[in-house]
């Protein structure tokens, strides 16, 4: 990643959940779209604020299910009928209700896998680092008992001074510039 | 009920529900996040913990020296042999795994079902799946003779051009096993995650803060994160379920498939699923008991847990009755004369003392105390009652692999079973690395997970109103 010089935004820190949506959701309205909450448990009532409301990890499992699911089927059906093929008991090489188990295994596998993987994957991590790391007291409190909401510079109406007041008028615990 | 009146005034019952609450009170995001970070994030070690640490590591090496001895020797340093020949390694094999099924139960199916209770002992009921399948997993490898050629059990491009045959419930369990296995992990690890970022951000020591800081991905809480993270670990949840389910039906398949009496029944899948569930909360009770006692958590692990797996065990048991009850009747019932021999031998034949421990550790003394309250959360009782159950679990497999075994069709073929050192000496070595994991496991990874207990704080709770009232 090249360097980046200058302010990545503002953070306010708040005690309570209640705080961060209610400062959140007003943030949202007054235009504010480059904004992200942090905080230490999922708090649905945020995302729902900053207009965060649907994902694609559900539509990736799905694909890695069926994926599962179509190779396993197929590799049983390619050894058993094509590669090598077994007179077992004399039933037919191509016994499919015995392969729906190990096809039914994959499908959890494969759907499982791409679950987490793919929501690291789109949740950008691993990143081991972030320029909210560098704010003295995120580290504290982010992943413990605080609630931050962060007004990145990037957003068209960010302005240093003027966000700053903006952020002190939902009465916060501290406004912070975060520097990349 | 008339109990509940009397203890009102006992501050773990809340008196809205007249429940034992789940979370003790005055607890605060930084109380409990503290109680739980302070286990692993101390410099200083327990001496209790070192203590437990060389006997369970003197277990461990006991299996590796069982271990080393198998593969100089062959199999046959185990009682194995016609007409027993399935022995201690898949009865062991069996009972672990069956232990781990509660793991996911509690991990998984009551994330489904909203049971938010189960947060606090979700993470080392995982914790435990995960380590008994490690248990598990080794016994068929071993077991199969020539361990070193194990691979041939997968579907491999090998220049023998020598496939698996797909239509035979052992090789179902390869694929069950290591899916099970492999999706354990990754819903463990992922779990872990924004408490490794806790880890991270509160951890004195530099090597403390690097390697919980490499573990915790970059893990900083955004909520668009949490959002997808949400929605992961419900996915994982809801797959984790039919395949939990469909472990233990795999492994009852390689008995209901074969033709022996005592095997061949269709009742089979559900009354496995049913004592697996029941040993493992016995064995999340053996594991609970002490370490709340041991790391003063009886905040966050509760009468509540304990009442509530009480319960579960209540029903699974009757669920596992009802299994013996109906093997019972089908010997009668199928007047088949092979099926009524074997289960009278298994009752009063040379082996019939082992049917009738069973029938006391599962079902005599478990389903005849647990309905009283009073009992169920009685600590030193509940943790007495769990080791009942899982003797009693892991004679129930005995009596499946040996007593239907070692008498089948014909007189000439008769046998008898008798373990020899080695293979008991497996079996504790078993004990002892499961032991040994799981305390490694207690001193640095976090057993209790922060972020979801954090959810069940009365102060988690957002009023309506608070946050409308500046707003729309």
């Amino acid at each position: 990643m090249p360097a980046r010089e200058g302010t990545y935004g503002l953070l306010a820190e708040f005690d309570t959940p209640g705080d961060l949506v209610r400062a959140a959701r007003k943030a949202r309205q007054d235009g504010w779209r480059r904004l992200d909450c942090y905080t230490p448990y999922p708090v649905e009532e945020a995302a729902e604020a900053i207009g965060f409301h649907r994902n694609r990890v559900p539509l990736l499992t799905l694909i890695g299910g069926l994926m599962g699911c179509a190779a396993m089927f197929s590799m049983e059906t390619w050894i058993s009928v094509l590669a090598y093929p077994l007179n077992i008991a004399g039933r037919p090489t191509y016994s499919w209700p015995a392969f729906i188990v190990p096809a039914y295994e994959w499908t959890i596998l494969f759907a499982g896998l791409s679950a987490a993987f793919g929501m690291l994957a789109l949740n950008g991590l691993p990143s081991l680092y972030h320029p909210l790391f560098n704010a003295p007291n995120f580290r504290d409190g982010a992943t413990t008992d605080k609630f931050f909401l962060c007004l990145e510079a990037l957003d068209p109406k960010f302005d240093l001074r003027e966000t700053k007041a903006y952020l002190e008028s939902f009465q916060p615990v501290s406004v912070v510039e975060v520097e990349y | 009920m008339a109990t509940s009146e009397v203890k009102i005034k006992d501050p773990g019952i809340d008196p809205a529900t007249g429940e034992f609450r789940v979370i003790a009170q005055d607890e605060t995001f930084r109380s409990v996040t503290e109680k739980i970070a302070r286990i692993v994030l101390t410099p200083t070690t327990p001496l209790g913990w070192f203590a437990l640490f060389v006997i369970a590591g003197a277990g461990a090496t006991v299996l590796l020296v069982a271990v080393a001895w198998l593969f100089l020797k062959g199999v046959g340093i185990w009682a194995i042999t016609q007409p027993v020949a399935w022995g201690f390694a898949i009865i062991n094999f069996v009972w672990w795994i069956g232990i781990g099924h509660a793991g996911t139960l509690i991990s998984a199916i009551l994330l489904l079902f909203k049971q938010s209770w189960r947060n606090s002992i979700s993470r080392f009921a995982e914790a435990m799946t995960i380590f008994a399948v490690v248990c598990a997993g080794m016994f068929p490898l071993i077991h199969v003779g020539r361990p070193w050629l194990g691979y041939w059990l997968f579907p491999l491009p090998l220049t023998m051009n020598v496939w698996p045959q797909f239509r035979s419930p052992l090789l179902w369990d390869v694929f069950a096993v290591s899916t099970y296995a492999t999706i354990s992990v990754v819903f463990w690890y992922i779990g872990m995650v924004p408490d490794f970022g806790t880890f991270r951000d509160r951890a004195q020591s530099k090597i403390g803060r690097y390697m919980y800081g490499i573990l915790s991905l970059g893990w900083r809480g955004s909520v668009r994160h949490w959002m997808r993270y949400e929605t992961a670990s419900l996915l994982l949840a809801g797959l984790a379920t039919p395949l939990v389910l469909s472990v233990h039906t795999v492994i009852s398949f390689d008995f209901a498939v074969a033709v022996l009496p005592g095997w061949h029944t269709t009742i089979f899948p559900p009354y496995f699923v049913a004592g697996a569930i029941y040993s493992g909360f016995a064995m999340v009770l053996t594991l609970a008991i002490p370490l709340r006692k041991f790391y003063h958590l009886e905040s966050l692990v509760t009468e509540r847990h304990i009442d509530n797996m009480g319960k579960v065990m209540l029903a699974t048991g009757f669920i596992v009755a009802y299994g013996y009850g109906m093997e019972a009747f089908m010997a009668w019932y199928s007047a088949s004369h092979w099926e009524a021999f074997m289960f009278w031998n298994r009752m009063f034949g040379p082996m019939g003392w082992s049917y009738w421990v069973l029938i006391t550790c599962n079902l005599l003394i478990p389903l005849t105390t647990l309905w009283s309250r009073k009992l169920r959360t009685n600590i030193p009782f509940m943790f007495f009652l769990s080791l009942v159950v899982n003797t009693g679990m892991w004679f129930e497999r005995f009596v499946i692999v040996v007593t239907s075994l070692y008498r089948d069709f014909l007189p000439s073929s008769w046998g008898t079973y008798r373990a020899t050192k080695w293979d008991y000496l497996t079996f504790v070595g078993t004990l002892g690395l499961f032991t040994a994991l799981f305390l490694l496991f207690v001193r640095f990874l976090p057993m209790i997970p922060m972020n979801e207990v954090r959810m069940l704080l009365p102060s988690a709770k957002i009023k309506p109103k608070a946050v409308t009232e500046a707003g729309d």
